[in-house]
């Protein structure tokens, strides 16, 4: 044994590092381990041509609670924001766009019925959103309860359902399984409307609009939104900057990061996690290990399966971990023009999903391994918000690519470059002349994502958000509430509860199972 | 071995044969067909009781082909079976065979088995019941090669105290060599034949291994040499018998396989089965270790033991109680027999701790069936050890020439 500290944490994304800082906080010492040059996971910065730097993965922040802002100190540590509360804009090509604030949509084509139908689904939805906080923000409870604290918790989450009341709770436990294509049906008639409105539940996801459960990974997004309260928010200097604040926060209480370091295995002896190995092959021992790293990764290729048992094996190869969306990055030459967008929205979110049928039919191929023939995007230009992105006019757009196939295929690059090519032909028809203004321009596909960032099947939010893994089942039930098989093993991921999109809660939460000796 | 037409919907395929079911049909005389994996087997040619003394005297012959088969090789084979069975499977010798069983996560018996050793890369499994999603499942992340072999190969089993006279004037000329629980391959025939002492009867005895296709012709030499030494089919009921006296557990008998189970709590761990010596803790993980080693902190709760039971009625699926009145219930039998060879009425019962334990006497309530009367008798009886019949000639090497 070369050394010994409390906890190595593997990986440092967002997760790795709120755990990092919250443990380091507590007087904890920590080590984290990055495989990548620099800190931040799928929430770093990525140079893309001249110096001109973006998100690399995610690029709108919506899910940071705001006691993580505020214990962290992220403001004083650099998190600034471009923009707060961003709208989003649906694009058309004859240039009749949708624009949604919160409660208002506004568009010529929305009829009255349209208005007042998406004010109802608005507040219905916000209303089911809130009786899904009291868990949202804690350790999943687990349902064969011994512990008061999770008697609470589960009883706190029954209680705000009943809170609804007898018709709304009823509307819930109807809705709550259901597909969102027919409970907008119900709602709303304008198809574009719609599909602007779905772009919260797929985005990142296996799944279609149609699948069963996108309802529920609407709510939950939306129960994300809920505990912040800047909106969809622009951090200035990229998305690579929230990392960065939360690096340099963890740093000041003490931790240790260190950046390429991959980790080649965790060692343990006799059931117990004792510390890794890295791929140098120096050794370093440890009270925790906490893995960031997805399950799939952790267990099966971090860990020597003679410690692990088939059942549970089983239940991690099984688990649903097929990332869909793409990322676009273009460096533009000037300001890009889009039909019908007033310039004074370039600075939004904008969306191509010209209606419910089209996302259904970009997702379709994807479930036999092909591309879509016309892709649904979200596009920011973060340039427009913050000029310290780039120089001479330039200008950045960055796109999630929704559905791309995890392509494994010896065709990948030939099928990357010609995806490009039908990603930039789409953007053509909305923002004709758009491909002339390219300088640089670069798509990183699910398997490119896995590759650069550790993410096995590139998903987003490393398991799909789906009712079978969703709260105590959260990724599965033989790993909830942070913890592994292997003592002193735990997970601080986006597999865990609550999981997926930027949020850290997984992160401290793990941290707070350490400092209460649950490992 | 018989086509199987796999792409017919289950109600519509026909019931099996047996790569030998065409050599040995017309030994049979009183029909006894039972289905067995999918196979046409018998539970007797003609007379069980003879079937029985042919074992014990002289040679019997059971057709053990539906057994399931699998090959395991690769590189991380010997990993791969270390960490499923709970038998330290990198102290056994290659050309041997052990005895072993293998748990699920929460250390619940799946099943046991045979495991043939041809290299460090190359085993295999011989079982009985399908296994094949399990063992898939378990070499996630291993360099192995799973292949079910079951319809590739036929086997026979040949016990008795003149087996090995016969096979050695088959012209396996070296077969007395053979120590309990090894394996060769001979190719006097002109066809690879791999021999194992080892078997099901608690006798002398070996196990035939060979490709389907020579089935029929290791059939035709081991009853052309046997004939004159009272080699003789044996079906199952005679199996039976025999293995209650060897004190050999069966799957389905004395456990079910905890994929079978359909109410959870009816999982047997190898520890209440008193298979205590096939857990090995100190060969490192391996799967249900962390399960079993919690359950090894308690005794168990019931266990697996040998009843010796007064007065000569079989007490078959008899309750077993503390007291002649039968108050309380302490345990019940799985396994009953009149024991021919040793005139002795044994069984195999689960009991409650501590009953299973020391020399307590304890009653079997017995229904006899007389005259079309039922009859209701309680016979005391007792823990004894297993197994109940053990001759010397099961472990000599070399074995008397007959």
């Amino acid at each position: 044994m070369n050394s010994l500290i409390n906890a190595i944490i593997i990986g440092a994304g967002h997760n790795g590092l709120t755990c990092a800082a919250y443990l380091a906080r507590a007087g904890q010492s920590v080590l984290v381990l990055e495989a990548a040059a620099e800190v931040g996971g799928l929430a770093r910065n990525r140079i893309v041509a001249n110096g001109e730097q973006l998100s690399s993965a995610a690029h709108l922040l919506h899910s940071l609670p705001q006691d993580i802002i505020k214990d962290l100190q992220l403001e004083k540590y650099g998190l600034h924001y471009a923009a707060q509360h961003l709208k989003t804009v649906s694009l058309n090509k004859n240039g009749a766009t949708i624009v949604l604030n919160k409660q208002l949509a506004m568009g010529d084509q929305l009829s009255s019925a349209d208005l007042l139908g998406y004010d109802r689904f608005y507040l219905d939805m916000q209303r089911f959103s809130k009786a899904l906080l009291p868990v949202l923000g804690k350790v999943a409870p687990e349902i064969a309860i011994e512990d008061w604290r999770q008697k609470l918790d589960l009883l706190g989450l029954g209680w705000s359902i009943r809170k609804l009341g007898t018709f709304y709770m009823r509307e819930f436990l109807r809705i709550i399984g259901m597909n969102l294509y027919d409970l907008m049906d119900e709602y709303i008639e304008n198809t574009q409307l719609k599909a602007a409105i779905a772009m919260d539940a797929l985005l990142g996801s296996e799944w279609g609009a149609r699948s069963m459960g996108s309802v529920l990974t609407y709510l939950y997004r939306q129960a994300g939104e809920l505990r912040n309260n800047t909106g969809l928010a622009l951090p200035r200097g990229g998305m690579g900057t929230v990392s960065q604040a939360i690096a340099k926060s963890a740093r000041q209480s003490g931790a240790d990061i260190r950046c390429n370091s991959p980790v080649k295995h965790i060692i343990i002896e006799n059931n117990k996690a004792v510390g890794v190995v890295l791929e140098t092959g120096e050794e370093i021992y440890a009270d925790t290990v906490i893995s960031n790293a997805d399950p799939k990764q952790t267990f099966l290729k971090l860990i020597n399966p003679d410690h692990l048992g088939t059942n549970f094996v089983r239940q991690v190869n099984n688990l649903r971990a097929k990332g869909k969306a793409g990322k676009l990055h273009l460096v533009l030459s000037q300001k890009p023009s889009f039909t019908g967008l007033d310039d004074s929205l370039l600075g939004e979110r904008l969306v191509i999903a010209p209606g419910m049928d089209d996302i259904e039919l970009a997702f379709n191929p994807s479930k036999y391994k092909r591309y879509p023939d016309s892709p649904i995007l979200e596009i920011i230009l973060p340039s427009v918000r913050d000029d310290s992105l780039c120089q001479n006019g330039q200008q950045l757009l960055s796109a999630v690519v929704q559905y791309l196939p995890y392509d494994d295929s010896t065709n990948e690059d030939q099928n990357r470059t010609a995806m490009l090519r039908v990603v930039i032909e789409t953007l053509e028809e909305y923002a004709p002349g758009i491909s002339d203004l390219i300088i640089t321009a670069e798509l990183l596909t699910p398997r490119d994502i896995e590759r650069e960032f550790g993410i096995s099947g590139g998903h987003w939010h490393h398991v799909e958000l789906v009712f079978e893994s969703f709260l105590f089942n959260r990724p599965t039930p033989l790993l909830t509430r942070h913890a592994t098989p292997i003592d002193n093993l735990l997970l601080c991921g986006a597999s865990c509860h609550p999981g997926g999109n930027l949020m850290g809660i997984a992160g401290r939460n793990a941290a707070q199972q350490v400092l209460r000796g649950e490992k | 071995m018989t086509n199987v037409n796999n792409q017919r919907p289950l109600y519509e395929r026909p019931i099996l044969e047996t790569a030998f079911y065409p050599s040995y049909k017309h030994l049979i005389q009183n029909d006894q067909y039972e289905e067995w994996g999918g196979y046409t087997t018998l539970a007797s040619f003609a007379s069980e009781g003879q079937e029985y003394f042919s074992v014990r005297n002289a040679c019997g012959v059971y057709d053990i082909c539906p057994m399931l088969k699998y090959r395991i090789s690769g590189s991380d084979a010997e990993r791969f079976l270390n960490r499923l069975m709970t038998r330290n499977i990198k102290k056994m010798l290659p050309d041997r065979v052990v005895y072993c069983v293998w748990c699920d996560d929460n250390g619940h018996l799946i099943e046991d088995g045979t495991l043939f050793k041809f290299s460090e890369t190359e085993f295999r499994l011989c079982c009985a019941e399908h296994q094949i999603e399990w063992l898939l499942d378990s070499a996630i992340g291993y360099d192995v090669d799973i292949e079910d072999v079951s319809t590739d190969i036929a086997a026979l089993a040949a016990q008795g105290p003149v087996s090995c006279s016969v096979l050695k004037k088959m012209g396996f000329s070296g077969v007395d060599n053979l120590k309990p629980f090894q394996l060769a391959v001979f190719s006097q025939l002109g066809f690879d034949v791999m021999i194992s002492r080892t078997g099901f009867t608690g006798d002398l005895g070996y196990e035939l291994w060979v490709n389907s296709s020579d089935a029929a012709a290791l059939w035709e030499a081991l009853f052309e040499a046997g004939k004159s030494r009272g080699i003789r089919m044996i079906g199952s009921t005679a199996l039976d018998m025999l293995r209650i006296e060897a004190g050999l557990i069966m799957v389905d008998v004395e456990f079910m396989s905890c994929f079978h189970t359909v109410r959870h709590l009816r999982e047997k761990n190898p520890f209440e089965l008193g298979l205590h010596w096939l857990v090995d803790f100190n060969k490192g993980p391996f799967i249900g270790r962390q399960a079993l080693l919690k359950a090894k902190q308690n005794k168990p709760q019931r266990q697996l033991v040998g009843l010796d039971i007064d007065w000569n009625k079989q007490a078959d699926s008899a309750l077993i109680y503390d007291s002649k009145d039968c108050s309380r219930q302490i345990g019940e039998i799985t396994s009953a027999l009149w024991s021919p060879v040793l005139k002795q009425n044994i069984a195999l019962a689960f009991l409650d701790a501590p009953f299973y334990e020391g020399n307590k006497s304890m009653w079997a309530e017995v229904y006899l069936h007389r005259e079309c009367l039922w009859e209701r008798k309680v016979f005391e009886c007792r823990v004894t050890p297993k197994p109940f019949y053990s001759p010397e000639r099961k472990s000599l090497t070399p074995p008397e020439d007959l």
